[in-house]
């Protein structure tokens, strides 16, 4: 192991200038997130699906098809799309990115570069945040115009900062899938996660029509527990949703410990 | 270790000392030495696989060593106070494709105390006319170009330049030897690895050579020509081989066509007995090893010592 850290006299007198200001610090994790908006904002490949396969299902089933089932049902896809559209920034933007800068060798310079820590993690978290956010307006413009769903400004508030939280978890889970698989492989993987268990969460087919036993082991899934917190914020569950709230705090920071140790051996 | 001691006393700047790195089985550093003082560009050369990466991977505080000692700036480099006095230029980051050079620049600036200008930088290293393309619609060139002023934004007192010329055209190539000269001129230091040799020659003050995860030759460019004491002689001549091979201040001889190739430690003597044996002989000409040559010398001469080595082991 490294022997003990005797800092030489001669570097102890250091010019002032090599002193971070504080406020220099904010700014550079501030920039980190910054840039991290802008590249995935600019990128057609990433923006487009997450929009469009939420926008599309919710035209479809939530829009055109429950016309005949009333506005609660538009009101209940709402919810449920809004929480399969948030499920994706955080598995691809975050598990994606990170397994390709992984094998791009971005992470290992940014590791070799003085970038304040965790700020490489906040700035993707906050552009999984922007990014369900946009997902998250989409949906409720469509509903309002298209699907004539009537909500007061605090469900419609309430669902939009359902939809930026509640990306968190998926980002932890994205994450630690991004440090088990490097390269092109993880987006293949990701799919796999996040299509069966939109299906078993009961987001493209409530659940009560699914069949006994997905309905039962659907408490499993990370994505059943904010759809639940989804469809409160738009008035359509009464049951407490402490839970459901803890249950997604374990989930995320469970698999985020998990994400930081393999980084931190295998970077 | 044919470590020389060094005339200069200031503490090094980056220092390994006595560095061990095994990845499973496999031994990439074996006790490996270096100093680096400030001021000075040190090329690290070495063929692949001797553990120039893992060199600089650890002096980045992108790995721990098992053994021995690693500083930056006195300091363990996983500090990023030690950090922050560094610039970094890696063999191969594929940076984000839809920023622009303007904004890779205002980033990386972002995380250094006092870090110069964007104008500054572009025009430092040529990338004044990119500032506003998208990174990935550059050439390979440009993108070299554009890592090169990421490491250099920060104001570094120290530069790492992992093969930094490779995928440039010459004109690019020269271009940024020029810029690293002006960077060495202000004061900074250059940890500079690279597999053109001419570059090591251009820029360096002084070479490390490795092979074998260990250093095998640390001195100045001209120590390292002197290392191999062989010049080369060529000239047409009559001579045959067989003649020329019995004079014993020749250690080496082949010919191709009516060209004689002879190596000689001792030109000069070699030299007058040609011209006394073949009156004929024309277009004489004396070499001596440029650093290609004594780099081949030193790293087969380690690999014949390791071969043997390992054949007593066995």
């Amino acid at each position: 192991m490294e022997t003990a850290m005797s800092v030489n006299e001669s570097f102890v007198n250091e010019p002032t200038s090599l002193v971070m200001p504080r406020r220099r610090v904010i700014g550079a994790y501030l920039e980190e997130a910054r840039s991290e908006c802008l590249r995935y904002m600019r990128a057609p490949g990433f923006m487009l699906p997450i929009m469009l396969f939420p926008g599309m299902f919710y035209l479809l089933f939530g829009v055109f098809m429950a016309k005949s089932e009333g506005a609660d049902a538009a009101r209940y896809l709402l919810a449920s799309y809004g929480v399969f559209g948030v499920m994706s920034p955080g598995l691809f933007g975050f598990g994606v990115s990170l397994a390709l800068e992984r094998d791009g060798g971005l992470l290992t310079f940014k590791r070799a570069l003085p970038m304040p820590p965790g700020a490489y993690l906040l700035g993707k978290m906050l552009m999984a945040m922007a990014a369900a956010a946009v997902v998250i307006l989409l949906l409720l413009v469509m509903a309002l115009t298209l699907g004539h769903v009537m909500l007061s400004l605090a469900q419609a508030g309430a669902l939009l900062l359902t939809g930026m939280l509640g990306v968190l978890p998926f980002c932890a889970l994205g994450m630690f899938v991004g440090t088990l698989i490097k390269g092109q492989g993880a987006p293949g993987m990701l799919q796999l996660i996040y299509l069966p268990m939109s299906f078993m969460s009961g987001l493209w087919i409530p659940l009560p029509l699914l069949p006994k036993f997905l309905q039962q082991i659907a408490p499993v899934w990370p994505s059943y527990h904010l759809d639940q917190l989804a469809l409160a914020a738009v008035g359509l569950d009464q049951q407490p949703l402490l839970p459901h709230v803890l249950v997604l705090i374990g989930f995320a920071a469970g698999f985020l410990l998990l994400a930081a140790r393999r980084l931190r051996r295998n970077g | 270790m044919p470590h020389t001691p060094d005339p200069i006393t200031r503490d090094p700047i980056a220092r390994l000392d006595g560095v061990v790195k095994r990845y499973g089985r496999l031994t990439a550093l074996d006790g490996a030495d270096l100093r680096l003082q400030r001021g000075e560009l040190l090329a690290l050369l070495g063929p692949n696989g001797a553990g120039k990466t893992t060199a600089i991977g650890l002096l980045l505080g992108l790995i721990r060593a098992d053994a021995g000692t690693v500083e930056l700036f006195g300091q363990d480099p996983q500090r990023i106070e030690a950090r922050r006095r560094i610039g970094v230029m890696l063999q191969n980051a594929e940076l984000p494709p839809t920023l622009r050079v303007g904004e890779l620049l205002r980033l990386t600036a972002s995380y250094y105390p006092a870090p110069r200008t964007p104008a500054e930088t572009a025009e430092l290293a040529g990338v004044s006319d990119l500032l506003e393309r998208p990174y990935a619609k550059l050439s390979g060139g440009q993108q070299r170009r554009v890592q090169f002023a990421l490491a250099l934004c920060g104001r570094p007192e120290l530069l790492f330049l992992d093969e930094p010329t490779v995928g440039m055209d010459i004109e690019a190539r020269q271009k940024l030897w020029a810029a690293i000269r002006q960077l060495l001129a202000e004061g900074c230091s250059v940890l500079l690895t690279t597999h053109y040799l001419e570059e090591a020659e251009a820029l360096a003050d002084r070479v490390c050579v490795m092979t074998h995860g260990r250093m095998i030759h640390e001195g100045t460019v001209e120590a390292l020509r002197a290392r191999v004491a062989l010049k080369r002689i060529r000239c047409l001549s009559t001579l045959s081989i067989d003649t020329v091979r019995s004079w014993s201040e020749v250690s080496e001889v082949r010919r191709d066509n009516e060209r004689l190739h002879i190596s000689a430690a001792e030109a000069e003597v070699v030299v007058r007995r040609l011209l006394a044996a073949d009156l004929q002989l024309r277009e004489l000409e004396v070499q001596r090893a440029g650093l290609a040559e004594a780099f081949t010398e030193l790293t087969r001469d380690a690999d014949e010592a390791s071969d043997t080595d390992q054949r007593e082991a066995a």
